[in-house]
């Protein structure tokens, strides 16, 4: 039992890693980032190529995992979202030109690292194996629970502490009053994004490291479950993000331990379904769900 | 007419693709995005398979009819607690809907499971696949000028003033997600009849968003602008095939990396779709 | 037709948006409601057309509750409105906008469109000939292709009356028909209201211009703070000290 907690919170510290980029871009843009899984794919491909061919470390190549991520999505604001800005139909059309963007990463990761699966090498990171309280897991894992919570911690400071933390807030609130206020709302909207994809970023790296197995189509089914993840904590709330990441990241193990593999996505599913019929704004969402 | 039968797939995909895209036009033209659209696409392939290859006497016709009927039903418990959602939550929903229903395939003894459906006979013809989508874009075309096409343009629009009009906003809109279903059931069936196979795989999130693509590309302001979108992007990577083949560059990266650019293309600058390029292009030559 | 208030009732949380309200509007009579901003009119044209349900109390149609059915429901037992907030379809044409208000006369259904009957056709056209007498009658006919967002503020407001009428309700609730109108425009809607008022419907109007609530209005209701504070005709209500003390605060 111990050990299945363990890796519930493994595999639900990713999950919350990717899916608080998700809803921050949620939060502030009203708009469903479906190229957030392409950036997380993009990055870990970014971080192999500078361990395989660069023969960088792990603890440089992370970094500048995240940095790609973070550059990337800036690109994806600019070029996919800005344009849209203030069109009625703007939540569908954000929607098609992300996945436009997406669809472009890929192209760009298959031309560039073909369509097989890669591996780190093998001597990427330290092979060892830590005993916790009858449960055991890899020096590896420890480190990316480690290193997510530190992430997610940083934003959620930066976003309760910092003066860029209150223009996001006040533009996810209401870019109108923001403008006003005056608050350089383009800029603050572009700051998110690199926050946000940086952030799936660093999920893509820890993702490749922790399965070892990064290939161009890696992101689809983390997005799905991004989905599930964000529904249930609450569009738009990243301490949500962060709860239901967890939460769901252990209903996944545990559902495998007693109910076999089969299940594993389809219970990431149900859960969305259940939460959107019963409690459409989640944990801890603010939006409103529902018609009037 | 050897020509003809070497692109006599592609044709047949213009034609299935055009239904899969109206399926989602059925409910954008009220204001709706149900992505659920995949699994209503595998019900009634897998429903006009397994009534084929288990009572192959029965006529074609009623084993598509039974095709459409399934995945229709099954719309009904979907719709009822999903349609009072608003937008992105409605997608978002109906995502997992079809995917549920794809997982339910693919844990299916009864239908083979993860390999699905082989060696279906081949009852579907070009001119089936035609007349089926001749008759949708038929009825979506009446719906023009009618109270119900009205009314489901008001709920469009705002949906509250359009109720206290009285119209039955949650009526139409559960027809409109009914008749999507039935549209992707029979577009599935279809499909399954002419490829002899039915496989999960085959019904994922990337297939319904396909669907959503070509109807955006084509246009959902006209009922018959997702037709066009799904014939462009269906011929499109054929066309480029070619031209990619002669500058060199692999075939799939390349192929993909222009189908994400022509979409961003006609998002940004075609907003209301290629449908609306010939009103497009006159403005801007009068202006 | 009577449509009747009695202690109705709307809290939001702990703020009574309406309270405690009771009111009668009968066929024929235009009835006005005025009060300060804030007061609770939106709120009760809401929880009349059916947008809300009361809190408390009850509202009813010729004797029958209607308080706890659907908007559709409401609109077809005749009751048609327009908002303070304009809520045309702006992608549709004034025309078009006009023949969703007629969604309650049409009969035709659908199996007979797709059939291509004649019977549709003559309906449609019989549709379209009522829309476009509707639109004259409020002054709208050479805007008729327009698009709705492309329309003047006045001109928006016609349409969205138009659209009401359309309907051909007994009881028509007007939420400030008249505001950014100018005076002729505001003098035409005026002599509509009248006019539809002698065909026998009852119109229930929010307005905040009060000479035209003084000529036009055969009773007035005033709110304020949710609550009914006077009722009468104009001569009434304007002699009334509460409702001075209302609109000019106190020792005025």
């Amino acid at each position: 039992m111990g050990q299945q907690v363990l890796n519930g919170v493994f595999l639900g510290s990713i999950y919350a890693l990717f899916a608080v980029g998700y809803t921050l871009v949620f939060g502030v843009l009203d708009i469903l980032n479906l190229a957030h899984a392409a950036v997380f794919m993009l990055s870990a491909f970014a971080a192999l190529a500078l361990v395989a061919d660069a023969h960088l470390s792990i603890w440089v190549a992370l970094p500048l995992g995240v940095v790609v991520g973070g550059l990337l999505g800036v690109i994806l604001e600019r070029v996919a979202f800005r344009p849209l800005r203030g069109r009625s139909d703007s939540n569908i059309s954000g929607l098609i030109s992300s996945l436009a963007m997406a669809t472009v990463f890929e192209a760009i990761a298959l031309q560039i690292f073909g369509p097989d699966v890669s591996r780190f090498p093998q001597d990427t990171f330290p092979d060892r194996t830590i005993h916790v309280a009858g449960a055991s897991a890899s020096l590896l894992q420890l480190c990316i629970v480690a290193i997510s919570v530190a992430l997610m911690a940083a934003l959620t400071l930066l976003l309760a502490r910092t003066r860029l933390g209150r223009r996001i807030r006040a533009v996810a609130e209401s870019p109108k009053a923001a403008r006003i206020l005056g608050i350089d709302v383009d800029r603050t909207i572009a700051v998110a994004f690199f926050i946000s994809s940086g952030l799936g970023g660093a999920a893509g790296v820890l993702f490749g490291l922790a399965f070892n197995s990064i290939s161009p189509d890696v992101g689809r089914s983390v997005e799905l479950k991004g989905l599930a993840v964000i529904i249930l904590g609450g569009m738009g709330s990243v301490p949500g993000a962060v709860i239901a990441g967890f939460v769901l990241g252990l209903i996944e193990i545990f559902t495998v331990a007693h109910f076999g593999s089969s299940y594993r996505d389809a219970v990431s599913f149900a859960v969305l379904f259940v939460v959107l019929v019963a409690r459409p704004r989640g944990l801890l969402g603010r939006a409103a769900a529902r018609e009037a | 007419m050897d020509l003809f039968y070497a692109y006599e797939a592609l044709i047949a995909f213009v034609g299935i693709n055009g239904l899969l895209a109206l399926s989602i036009y059925a409910t954008l033209c009220c204001g709706q995005l149900s992505l659920a659209n995949a699994g209503f696409m595998a019900v009634g392939a897998y429903t006009g398979a397994l009534i084929t290859l288990h009572a192959p006497h029965v006529p074609f016709a009623l084993v598509l009819l039974a095709s459409v009927a399934a995945p229709a039903v099954l719309a009904v418990p979907l719709g009822l607690p999903v349609l009072r959602l608003r937008g992105v939550f409605l997608a978002i929903a109906t995502v997992g809907f079809g995917e549920v229903v794809r997982l339910a395939f693919v844990n299916w003894d009864f239908t083979n499971g993860a390999l699905g459906l082989v060696a279906i006979p081949q009852r579907t013809h070009l001119w089936t696949i035609f007349l089926a989508l001749a008759v949708v874009l038929f009825v979506l075309g009446r719906l023009q000028g009618s109270r119900a096409g009205f009314a489901l343009a008001a709920i469009r629009e705002d949906e509250t003033a359009a109720r206290t009009m009285g119209i039955d906003a949650n009526s139409y809109k559960l027809a409109m997600l009914v008749a999507g279903a039935a549209i992707a059931g029979l577009a599935g069936a279809l499909e399954a009849h002419f490829t002899f196979i039915v496989s999960p795989s085959g019904y994922g999130f990337s297939r319904v968003v396909d669907m959503l693509v070509q109807a955006v590309v084509g246009g959902v302001a006209v009922f018959f602008g997702p037709a066009i979108g799904a014939a462009f992007l269906t011929l499109l990577p054929e066309i480029l095939r070619e031209v990619g083949a002669r500058l060199g560059l692999s075939p799939g990266p390349f192929r993909l990396f222009l189908d994400g650019v022509v979409l961003l293309a006609v998002i940004l600058y075609l907003p209301n779709g290629l449908a609306s390029l010939p009103q497009h292009l006159r403005r801007r030559r009068a202006a | 037709m009577t449509l009747a208030l009695e202690s109705v009732s709307r809290a939001f949380g702990g703020v009574r948006a309406v309270d405690d309200a009771s009111f009668k509007v009968e066929a024929g009579e235009v009835h006005g409601l005025i009060g300060p901003n804030g007061a609770g009119k939106t709120t009760l044209l809401n929880l009349i057309s059916g947008l809300l349900e009361p809190t408390g109390g009850a509202i009813s149609l010729d004797g029958r509750r209607i308080d706890r059915l659907p908007p559709h429901r409401i609109a077809a037992l005749g009751i048609a409105r327009t908002y303070q907030n304009i809520r045309l379809f702006c992608a549709l044409s004034a025309a078009d906008n006009v023949m969703v208000g007629q969604h309650l006369r049409r009969k035709a259904p659908f199996w007979q469109a797709l059939l291509m009957l004649p019977s549709s056709r003559r309906e449609r056209q019989r549709a379209r000939a009522a829309s476009e007498a509707v639109l004259q009658r409020v002054g709208m006919s050479e805007r008729a292709q327009s698009q709705a967002w492309m329309l003047s503020y006045g001109e928006q407001r016609r349409v969205e009356i138009a659209r009401a009428l359309a309907a051909e309700p007994k009881l028509l609730l007007l939420d400030e028909p008249t505001a950014g109108m100018n005076p002729p425009e505001a003098a035409a809607v005026a002599r509509l209201v009248r006019d539809v008022a002698r065909e026998g419907r009852a119109v229930l109007l929010i307005e905040h211009n009060v000479r035209l609530v003084m000529e036009l209005c055969d009773r007035v209701t005033v709110l304020n703070f949710g609550k009914v504070i006077a009722r009468g005709t104009p001569a009434e209500i304007a002699r009334d000290p509460a409702v001075v003390t209302a609109y000019l605060g106190e020792g005025a």
